[in-house]
């Protein structure tokens, strides 16, 4: 139990840490590395709590995928690779506290609400992630599968090069 | 280990990612910022799932791991057009709609 | 879902005996030309022929694939006569439901096979093919017609500049009603239903950079969308009446009662208003000449072989439903006889006054189909079928020809462009020749055995000697006779002014292709022979094995799943009655055309002082007919336009007298309020106070207008502030 704990501390303080230089640091490629530590942590989380198969969905969809797109946009967007583009509004007031009233509410929210309820991390096999997802949430599946599509025919045709121009 | 330090986590996160989408102005970091929400929202969603013993939870995350694979793939495309036809993709000059 | 069910099916495919193999994968036939249609789409462009081969190729598979099912359930049902087909369609696949349903009294059942396709709670749907004689025979049709449309396309289109795109919607539109008529459940044929829907949407579409084509194509398709809001509320009363979506399981609940007869009444008018648009019957058939404007092959695939007798079929499919819930055995008169029996005077009538030869035959179509609907309607289901059998063939046969007669003269216009195209067109004539009389039912051709069964399965016959049928239909009985005169009246007059006379058009037409002439010939040969497939009992010129083959074939005896209807005995007498009538309509029109009219000149299409320049009623009678019974007028000024208009007449009167004088009171209102406090109250207090509301609105407007910077992450600030103190709120009070 204790090592769940600490293994939780570390990897916590880790992600914390990393999510603030994600929306702090001034180079999109650092914020984008940076990114991937946080997910690499949300899942080692997924596997610490035994939901193994969405902890492998996002290392690959992830870390795998996302990130190389966002790599991609990074390239493709930055023509010359000096700063002199601010990456920050000059007031952040109103971020900063907007971010900590809603900080402030869940927390109240969820203190008050869950305050010492155990989670017992039964490991929930793939067989019956899978089991599920095909029977009981077949019609969501095939709807996100043609979103999916969708997306991908839609992100061509909004990036695609108009012709001759 | 308690439910409340994944759901503590989970909303510290999504306080970061509401952070960074109100205070970056490059587009590509409010997308990265927008991924921060969606993976604290799965958290919540993973931890509620083994606190009842039910895979519901990792299949809901399944989903918001695929509809946020579209969203980048969508957003990064709009940001691709704006800075194709801005030749920036700063935020703060994107207001047409300004009243 | 597709996937799934071929890996379902396979693993089934390997627990069977061979011999009924086609049968039990009879899924194939839809699946060829749907994989037709996706390698079209995206390879189509590559090959030699545009896509074409594929297509040919997809829909023959299908169609051999349809002749061994159709040989392998006949040789079940002739087996099955002979006393030992029980039990042997009992398929022990492990996991599916395969099974025959009702073999209990003699009669061969159909043959379903069906996945699992999704559960929803406690209820499974279910997706599969269900297979029996109505199947094999609209497979039969559907391909046979299909593979000769597009044979013919590849002439009749070719140059086009969306070749390739035709051909991948004439495949998936043969795809569609494939998929459409071999459905085990109820769902399925909604979705095969829409599938046609949209197909022929596209095709009546195909050239649709005139406006009147898209146009057509939109009527079409918001016709049809009115019923099938019938289609889905009917099939939701039936789930929910039978408990199932299979259609064995719902036709059993309403045959053996245990769904009540006013759930059966109510699911059976829904399913009326769908055929009634689907099949073009009166009065939502408008659409159907309209949709004309499509390419001929599609003119000749929609109305001879899928989209229309896609409404047949679904009452046929669904017959315990219709027969239960209207009655129809032992009653004189219901809601499906009726509109069948309007429907075909109405077409019959409306093809008269059409000038385009697509026309005359649309609604030569809408008059046939409601011939069929009419014999669902008394009972007559094997006539029905039958006809629908018949029809198909040299309904095709006209339309092809139609269009191989506009190949040559660029032009739809009987009157302008046509005549006299017998010597010049001698192939495209004797074929026409074959379908006309088919259709005007004269013995021996096709239509002659249909129309003649169906006459007979009114029942309403009474004064002719015979007996049977399920009741006394006379009302039906006389409309389809006075069709069966307008028939051939009509036909003659096409006839006349397309091949007869002389040439009116400009340049010299010439004989169609190969391409076009092979298919004609193909089903000009379909409408003389067709009809022999069901001699009716008591022909003494042939082998009594010969006789009723068509019935003993397609309708299933002996099951549960199927109404017992009772069968007319065929009258001699009848029959010579209703030739001796078609025989009147063919001689009155050849007497108008062939003699009056041509005496004045070859080139003459109708009489100089014609009965409707002589007498007010003809002319009345005329004019009512060129404006189709002013149906279209009463849905686009009078159904819309009431709607249109009273009701943004309603909305602004609304404004004007109720929004604005309880505007105007409340100022007049505040005005003397207004002036009480004037008087009362200090006139430097008011003051004060009222510019200082004008100074706080301005400078909150100014600091409001402020906010609406058109900065999207501002926007989220204020969104994000909201939603977290309403959070915060609702944690609070609860």
């Amino acid at each position: 139990m204790i090592a769940e704990h600490v293994a939780f501390g570390i990897i916590a303080a880790v992600m914390v840490a990393s999510a603030l230089r994600v929306v702090t640091t001034r180079d999109i490629v650092h914020a984008a590395l940076y990114l991937v530590i946080v997910l690499a942590g949300v899942a080692a989380l997924f596997l610490l709590v035994g939901a193994e198969f969405t902890g492998i969905t996002q290392v690959l969809i992830y870390i795998g995928a996302v990130i190389v797109l966002f790599l991609f946009g990074i390239m493709l967007t930055r023509s010359d690779f000096d700063q002199d583009e601010e990456t920050d509004h000059k007031r952040k007031f109103p971020a900063i506290l907007t971010a900590l009233l809603l900080l402030a509410v869940m927390i109240g929210a969820l203190v008050d609400r869950f305050g010492d309820m155990e989670l017992d991390a039964a490991p929930q096999t793939t067989a019956e992630v899978s089991d599920e997802l095909f029977s009981q949430y077949i019609v969501p599946f095939e709807a996100v599968s043609v979103l999916l599509l969708a997306a991908l025919i839609g992100a061509i045709v909004i990036a695609r090069r108009e012709e001759g121009g | 280990m308690l439910l409340n330090e994944m759901l503590l986590l989970g909303a510290v996160l999504f306080c970061i990612g509401v952070y960074g989408v109100l205070a970056r102005r490059n587009g590509v970091l409010v997308l990265m910022s927008i991924e921060l929400i969606l993976n604290a929202v799965n958290i919540n969603l993973v931890a509620f799932g083994a606190f009842h013993d039910n895979v519901m939870g990792q299949i809901f995350a399944l989903f918001v791991i695929t509809v946020a694979a579209a969203e980048v793939g969508i957003g990064l495309a709009i940001v691709l057009l704006l800075y194709r036809n801005r030749r920036s993709i700063d935020l703060d000059q994107v207001d047409l709609m300004k009243g | 879902m597709l996937s799934a069910n071929i890996a379902a099916a396979e693993t089934a495919g390997k627990a069977v005996a061979a011999s009924g193999w086609f049968l039990e994968n009879a899924w194939l036939i839809w699946l060829f030309p749907a994989v037709s249609f996706l390698l079209i789409l995206l390879f189509g462009k590559r090959f030699p022929r545009g896509g074409s081969e594929i297509g040919i190729a997809a829909v023959g598979a299908s169609f051999v694939f349809g002749l061994i099912t159709a040989i392998q359930w006949i040789s079940e049902v002739e087996g099955a006569s002979g006393g030992s087909a029980e039990g042997e369609y009992a398929l022990g696949a492990g996991g599916l439901a395969a099974a025959a349903e009702g073999e209990a009294s003699g009669g061969v059942g159909a043959l379903t096979r069906s996945i699992t396709w999704l559960t929803n709670g406690a209820e499974a749907i279910g997706a599969g093919i269900m297979i029996d004689g109505l199947a094999v025979m609209m497979i039969f049709v559907v391909t046979v017609v299909s593979l000769l449309v597009h044979i013919y396309s590849t002439d009749y289109v070719a140059g086009d500049r969306r070749y390739t795109h035709f051909f991948a919607f004439l495949s998936l539109f043969t795809a569609s009603m494939l998929f459409f008529v071999t459905a085990s459940t109820t769902i399925q044929m909604l979705v095969g239903w829409e599938l046609v829907g949209v197909c022929s949407f596209v095709l009546i579409g195909h050239w649709w950079e005139e406006k009147d084509n898209s146009d057509a194509a939109l009527k079409a398709f918001f016709t049809n969308r009115v019923g099938d809001m019938g289609i889905i509320i009917g099939v939701s009363i039936l789930f929910f009446g039978a408990g199932t979506f299979d259609v064995i399981g719902v036709n059993e609940a309403a045959i053996n009662g245990s769904m009540s007869h006013t759930v059966t009444l109510a699911a059976a008018l829904c399913l009326t208003a769908a055929v009634m648009s689907k099949s073009g019957q009166f009065f939502l058939h408008t659409w159907l000449p309209d949709a004309m404007a499509g390419p001929t092959p599609v003119s000749a695939l929609i109305h001879a072989a899928t989209m229309v007798v896609a409404g047949v079929f679904m009452v046929a499919r669904l017959y315990g439903v219709f027969f239960e819930g209207y009655a129809i055995g032992g009653s004189s008169i219901n809601t499906l006889a009726l509109i069948g029996g309007l429907t075909t005077l109405v077409g019959a009538t409306l093809a008269f006054v059409q000038n385009d030869i697509k026309r005359v035959l649309a609604y030569s179509t809408v008059s046939q189909l409601g011939y069929m609907v009419m014999a669902l309607g008394v009972g007559a289901w094997t006539a029905a079928l039958f006809h629908l059998f018949t029809h198909a063939f040299f309904k095709a046969c006209l339309f092809l020809g139609s269009g191989s007669v506009s190949h040559a003269v660029h032009s739809f216009d009987m009157k302008k462009d046509m005549g006299g195209l017998r010597k010049a067109m001698p192939h495209t004539y004797r074929t026409f020749m074959l379908g006309t009389v088919a259709l005007a039912g004269l013995p021996i051709l096709s239509g002659f055995w249909s129309k003649d069964e169906i006459l007979a399965g009114t029942g309403g016959w009474g004064l002719f000697g015979g007996t049977g049928g399920n009741g006394a239909y006379t009302v039906m009985l006389a409309m389809g006779m006075i069709t069966a005169a307008l028939t051939g009246a009509y036909m003659t007059r096409v006839v006349y002014l397309t091949f007869f006379g002389e040439f009116r058009g400009h340049g010299t037409p010439h004989e169609s292709g190969p391409r076009i002439i092979v298919p004609l010939w193909i089903l000009g040969g379909m409408a003389v022979v067709a009809g022999f497939i069901n001699l009716p009992a008591g022909f003494q010129l042939v082998p009594e094995s010969w006789e009723e083959k068509f019935l003993q074939w397609v309708e299933p005896v002996g099951v549960s799943y199927f109404p017992s209807i009772a069968h007319a005995t065929p009258s001699w007498t009848l029959a010579i009655v209703s030739v001796i009538v078609a025989l009147i309509g063919i001689g009155a029109a050849y007497y108008y055309y062939f003699v009056r009219v041509r005496a004045v000149s070859p080139v003459a299409t109708e009489l100089p002082d014609g009965p409707t320049s002589r007498s007010a009623v003809a002319r009345l009678g005329h004019r009512i007919l060129v404006n189709k019974y002013y149906l279209d007028w009463l849905y686009t000024t009078v159904i819309v336009g009431f709607i249109k208009g009273p009701l943004a007449k309603a909305a602004y009167w609304t404004n004007q007298n109720v929004i604005d004088r309880v505007v105007n009171e409340a100022g007049t209102r505040s005005v003397q309020a207004g002036n009480v406090v004037y008087h009362k109250v200090d006139q430097l207090v008011v003051d004060g106070i009222v510019n200082a509301a004008g100074k706080i609105s301005d400078s909150s407007g100014e600091e409001l207008r402020r906010i609406q910077t058109g900065k999207v992450q501002q926007y989220a600030a204020i969104m994000f502030i909201a939603a977290t103190i309403l959070a915060g709120i609702f944690i609070i009070v609860i």
